[in-house]
């Protein structure tokens, strides 16, 4: 079954970090996505731009609007993403607690709807 | 029990009675294996359902079988697989689903009689999965584990059944589209889930216990409930946390009658009519605090546990061992630091060492900015100060607490104290 874990985190913290803090951390995001990988877990992922670049379409009436920023206003924002493959909830929540963001922020762990016949 | 088996017309009224007793013991064993071999919560229900339907028709004629049990889940297991087969007509995703069921029933004819305690564990874990909400995990464990019906849930958590059907519904719903496994937590989560089914059992002990007295009772059903339940994880999974909450549980409840008047008034321990406290849970109760202290594995329940097990075992308020209360609540604050266990042990403290050093720490408490929205923080506070002769600021912690108390006989009790207060009020 495929799991999307979203990585949410507060950009001003990390934006803060020093820079030590942040080569430590991309490490140990390299190191965690290599063991996913040999694990089969993997399927996809990156870390994602900050949230300033975001733009947010909306189609209401047959009319696009294109807003800037994220739709919704928390300190925490999606910062990047796995997709992966895991046998159960369990084992989705075994990965998710290893990526490193989980330790600063928060991982929402979410099973993608399986299309029959896929 | 509302959906009990017995209601079919013409069965034999002596294995009526076997079928309902079969249904009452051992119901739940047989649905929490019916979900593994199916894998779904709501084709096992129906499955169950199916299976004493087949029994109270087949049993008057073929006899009862050697094990009910058994014959209860492969007939269940036989019945699902016909309905998913006759599904199947219209959907070719059924089709696979049945024939990969009866795959696994030639591969394993014999499923069924063996695991079946780890089954029922299964089933517990499942409905205390952390990622399902308190709520919904209360709902399912006392539907799915100990059979309640949705009703009975809804009476006793003062909501409609058609609140809790939706909890149910939606909890199900989850642990098939997140996919949450039926299985026992592996052993790194082992700690950590226990905790949460502890704390599932706790809350709806809880729940019955500080329910008042009077048009009540179903709500004090809970606490048998989760009893029971706390005596089959026990049974189980015997890990000494589990022990120490099913002590707790017994402790506090052999206090039960004891602990309001006949017209609903609460009565506080002190005041309490010993010889109205149940010996028989206090002896069990204490003796599995021994058990859970003796392992050196214990946590927070056990330690409430062994404070409880103190109290019960002095014959009198006056003859209470404070000393070694104060000491296991030092342990508490260790074990499980927090601001109420901090409370609880300044008045322990106050009852050891007298009021004024009592009313010190539990100032220290609250000028930090704890626990100002609690209740008992200010009544303790304004009974340290009426022993201390401090009557307006007494009155004045009362007024406090009544206004955040919401269950009747505590307003009634705090109005009482502020009313004795006024009448000392006119001798100062």
């Amino acid at each position: 079954m495929k799991y999307l874990c979203l990585i949410y985190s507060d950009e001003a913290a990390w934006n803060a970090m020093p820079k030590a803090d942040v080569d430590t951390m991309m490490r140990e995001y390299g190191a965690f996505t290599e063991g996913i990988k040999k694990s089969g877990h993997w399927l996809g992922g990156n870390r994602l731009q900050p949230a300033a670049t975001a733009t947010t379409i909306r189609v209401r009436n047959g009319k696009m609007s294109t807003t800037d920023g994220p739709f919704a206003e928390t300190k925490e924002k999606l910062g990047g993403f796995y997709m992966i493959e895991a046998k159960d909830l369990n084992d989705a929540i075994q990965v998710a607690g290893r990526i490193p963001g989980a330790r600063v922020g928060s991982i929402e762990v979410r099973p993608i709807f399986e299309t029959p016949g896929d | 029990m509302a959906d009990g088996p017995g209601m079919v017309e013409g069965a034999d009224a002596g294995v009526r009675e076997t079928v309902d007793a079969v249904y009452r013991a051992d119901s739940r064993r047989v649905l929490a294996t019916l979900i593994r071999l199916l894998g779904d919560f709501d084709l096992a229900e129906e499955a169950l359902h199916d299976a004493f339907r087949a029994a109270l028709e087949q049993w008057p004629r073929d006899g009862i079988p050697a094990n009910p049990r058994a014959w209860l889940v492969s007939t269940g297991r036989f019945g699902a697989i016909d309905t998913i087969r006759r599904r199947a007509r219209f959907d070719a995703t059924l089709a696979e689903f049945s024939a990969q069921l009866e795959t696994s029933m030639q591969n394993d004819p014999a499923a069924g009689a063996d695991g079946i305690e780890d089954d029922r564990l299964r089933l517990i874990f499942t409905c205390c999965h952390p990622a399902l909400t308190p709520d919904a995990q209360i709902a399912l464990t006392l539907r799915e584990v100990c059979g309640l019906t949705t009703e009975e849930v809804a009476r006793a958590f003062l909501t409609t059944a058609p609140t809790v059907a939706q909890r149910i519904v939606r909890a199900k719903a989850k642990i098939r589209d997140a996919r949450i496994p039926y299985e026992m937590p592996a052993r790194a989560d082992l700690p950590d889930r226990v905790d949460a089914v502890l704390h599932v059992i706790y809350l709806v002990f809880n729940e019955g216990y500080s329910a008042s007295s009077g048009g009540s009772l179903t709500r004090q059903a809970l606490s048998s409930e989760a009893i029971r339940l706390g005596r089959l994880l026990v049974e189980l999974l015997p890990e000494p946390e589990a022990t120490g909450l099913l002590a707790l549980m017994l402790l506090h409840e052999s206090r039960r009658a004891a602990r309001s008047s006949d017209d609903g008034e609460v009565i506080l321990l002190d005041d309490q009519d010993r010889a109205r406290w149940n010996r028989e849970l206090i002896a069990e109760g204490a003796a599995l605090v021994e058990l859970a202290l003796s392992s050196r594995r214990f946590g927070p329940y056990t330690i409430q546990a062994a404070i409880a097990a103190v109290h019960a075992e002095a014959r009198d308020a006056g003859s209470t061992d404070w000393n070694q209360i104060v000491g296991l609540y030092d342990v508490l604050l260790r074990a499980d630091p927090s601001p109420v266990v901090e409370l609880n042990r300044a008045a322990a403290i106050a009852t050891r060492d007298g009021p004024a050093a009592g009313l010190a720490l539990i100032d220290a408490i609250l000028e930090r900015g704890d626990l100002a929205g609690y209740q008992f923080a200010h009544s303790a506070r304004a009974d340290l100060c009426r022993q201390l002769g401090r009557t307006a600021d007494a009155r004045s912690a009362y007024a406090r607490a009544l206004a955040l108390a919401r269950q009747e006989p505590e307003r009634r009790f705090l109005e009482r104290r502020i009313a004795e207060l006024q009448d000392d009020g006119t001798a100062e």
